[in-house]
């Protein structure tokens, strides 16, 4: 559905995509994750026809989008950064403004329209001026328009970005319903919703490729990939870390405090990706360690992401030198 | 062409959805006044024609025409707009003759409104309405003109302060090319050829054989070239912004 070759932008000295190559097939709902600056929107506003890359193709539903533009730009619905859209119109001219661009005229277009507009719940704001809209709803406007003509590939810059957690979760569940019949890029920096909606995640640094994988492939990188946190009382926890230090398959243990003074984190590394939980759990039962709290981790996302990405600060450095 | 269409509704509409719309039009339409009564004396020249309202015509399109066309792809561009006007599947031809026409529309919406001065001559004396009306023929044209002209530079900056200034010195030099100021310039160093050429794009010279009663075919093919030679640029100022 998207077909991205050797895609690179440069904006002066300044490479912003160097070398993107990424097949996105239908059902998929690919993550697209990287730092401020390595290169996500420009990626996005390549593929959809904003901006004409240096070198490298990119080919949306089988139309070339830089030769045949117009074909390729139909089968995409598209929500920039920051979700603009014209301030002075109501959702319901805008929306009708999109409908008729997109080709739809009379009782279709009215269909649309309600069809987006119960979907991304904007009826009690149809007839205020965007400009006046709280950042939710002005968000959902930029999605209804992206979905109005049901197309078959969806390109959204931090769709939930600004939402509090209830708006979130509707247009998660709204992606999820419709990532079936359709190949979807969204760009987010919130890794928590990678887990939620995604299939695959592509983690992108100085324009470049630096992951690639499903979420849970991603998180078996991590450090903490199948350890152990155990919650205790500060007074016993000298005596277990020393108890879980003697276990087999495990490593190391480290020590946090947590914010309440009287309890404290340990988490047990395990040795090679081994499975740790049911031993510790095993131990904490016959040594009875007054644990309150006791989980496996499956990875931390933020940790992989930290550990593969560079630092803005870094990143300026070194294209100045 | 149902896509210029589309465009064009959408940003006609737009200059009436905000104070924009009636905040120039009062102001045309006051200045049009002042000029005309107090600076041109009106009365006091004592015939029946229009003459000294048209006169005025060039000199108040020179500011209040990049007023109007400055916000034209300068706002799209600050307000990010412009990113979801260029990937909906609009040839780029259609958008940037719907958003010119739209706003060529609205200016012919504020010249019209300048209908109570021609009942005034009507009903004072007995002015011939054929020069008259080709007089606003003209004036239609010439605003047209210095639209596309503001339009083409708008789409280069996303600045409407720059947008402004620089339609206004560019426009200005269109308006007077035919003075002494510009064309003493070319004569030292430039062909005779070039120097003619120069001072045939004058707007003044154009606008004046218009409103002298005689819509020669001349003055409209300039015009209407000009137009569509810098809306052309338009199309290629906006494709190659693309390029980044």
């Amino acid at each position: 559905m998207i077909e991205i070759q050797g895609l690179t932008k440069s904006f002066g000295a300044l490479a912003a995509v160097a070398g993107i190559d990424l097949t996105v097939r239908q059902g998929e709902v690919l993550g697209f994750l990287g730092p401020n600056g390595a290169g996500k929107s420009t990626t996005m506003k390549m593929i959809t026809g904003f901006l004409a890359p240096s070198s490298g193709r990119v080919r949306v539903s089988g139309h070339d989008v830089e030769t045949d533009t117009l074909a390729a730009q139909r089968m995409i619905g598209y929500l920039p950064e920051g979700a603009p859209a014209y301030g002075d119109m109501t959702p319901r001219q805008f929306l009708g403004f999109i409908a008729e661009v997109r080709g739809f005229t009379g009782a279709a277009a009215k269909d649309r329209i309600a069809s987006v507009v119960a979907k991304t719940e904007l009826d009690p704001v149809l007839d205020q001026p965007i400009e006046t809209l709280s950042k939710g709803f002005r968000r959902r406007v930029g999605v209804a328009q992206a979905i109005l003509h049901d197309p078959p590939v969806l390109i959204m810059d931090e769709p939930t970005d600004g939402l509090d957690p209830n708006q979130k979760h509707s247009v998660r569940t709204l992606l999820r319903e419709m990532a079936p019949k359709k190949a979807i890029i969204v760009s987010t920096h919130l890794l928590e919703e990678v887990e939620a909606i995604c299939t695959r995640a592509v983690i992108i640094d100085r324009g470049r490729v630096v992951a690639d994988g499903t979420p849970a492939e991603l998180l078996a990188r991590s450090r903490h990939h199948n350890a152990v946190t155990l919650v205790v009382p500060t007074d016993r926890a000298a005596a277990i870390k020393a108890r879980l230090g003697t276990l087999p398959g495990v490593a190391m243990v480290e020590q946090t405090p947590r914010i309440n003074g009287s309890d404290v984190e340990l988490t047990a590394f395990p040795k090679g990706g081994a499975l740790l939980v049911e031993a510790v759990s095993a131990l904490a039962t016959s040594d009875n360690w007054n644990v309150k709290e006791l989980y496996a981790e499956a990875g931390r996302l933020d940790e992989v992401f930290r550990a593969i990405t560079t630092h803005d600060a870094q990143r300026a450095r070194e294209v100045r030198a | 062409m149902s896509a210029a269409a589309a465009v064009f509704k959408r940003e006609f509409a737009a200059y009436f959805a905000t104070p924009l719309a009636y905040v120039f039009i009062v102001i045309f339409l006051f200045a049009m006044g002042a000029f005309t009564f107090y600076i041109g004396h009106f009365f006091d020249t004592g015939s029946a024609d229009l003459q000294t309202f048209f006169g005025f015509h060039p000199w108040l399109y020179l500011f209040l025409v990049p007023a109007i066309s400055m916000r034209l792809w300068a706002e799209e561009r600050r307000s990010g707009t412009m990113e979801l006007l260029l990937t909906l599947p609009l040839p780029l031809t259609s958008t940037v003759v719907g958003k010119y026409l739209a706003a060529w529309a609205f200016t012919g919406v504020a010249l019209l409104l300048t209908f109570p001065i021609w009942i005034t001559v009507n009903y004072l004396g007995h002015p011939d309405n054929g020069v008259i009306l080709a007089s606003y023929i003209g004036s239609f044209l010439m605003a047209g003109a210095y639209l596309a002209i503001g339009a083409c530079i708008s789409a280069s900056t996303n600045n409407q302060v720059i947008a402004f200034v620089v339609s206004v010195v560019v426009c200005f030099l269109f308006t007077i090319s035919g003075a002494p100021l510009v064309l003493d310039f070319f004569r030292a160093w430039a062909p005779l050829a070039l120097v003619d050429a120069i001072s045939s794009f004058s707007f003044l010279t154009h606008f004046t054989a218009i409103t002298a009663g005689v819509i020669d075919l001349r003055d409209l093919v300039f015009f209407l070239s000009l137009i569509a030679l810098f809306l052309a640029a338009n199309v290629v100022v906006v494709d190659l912004k693309k390029s980044g």
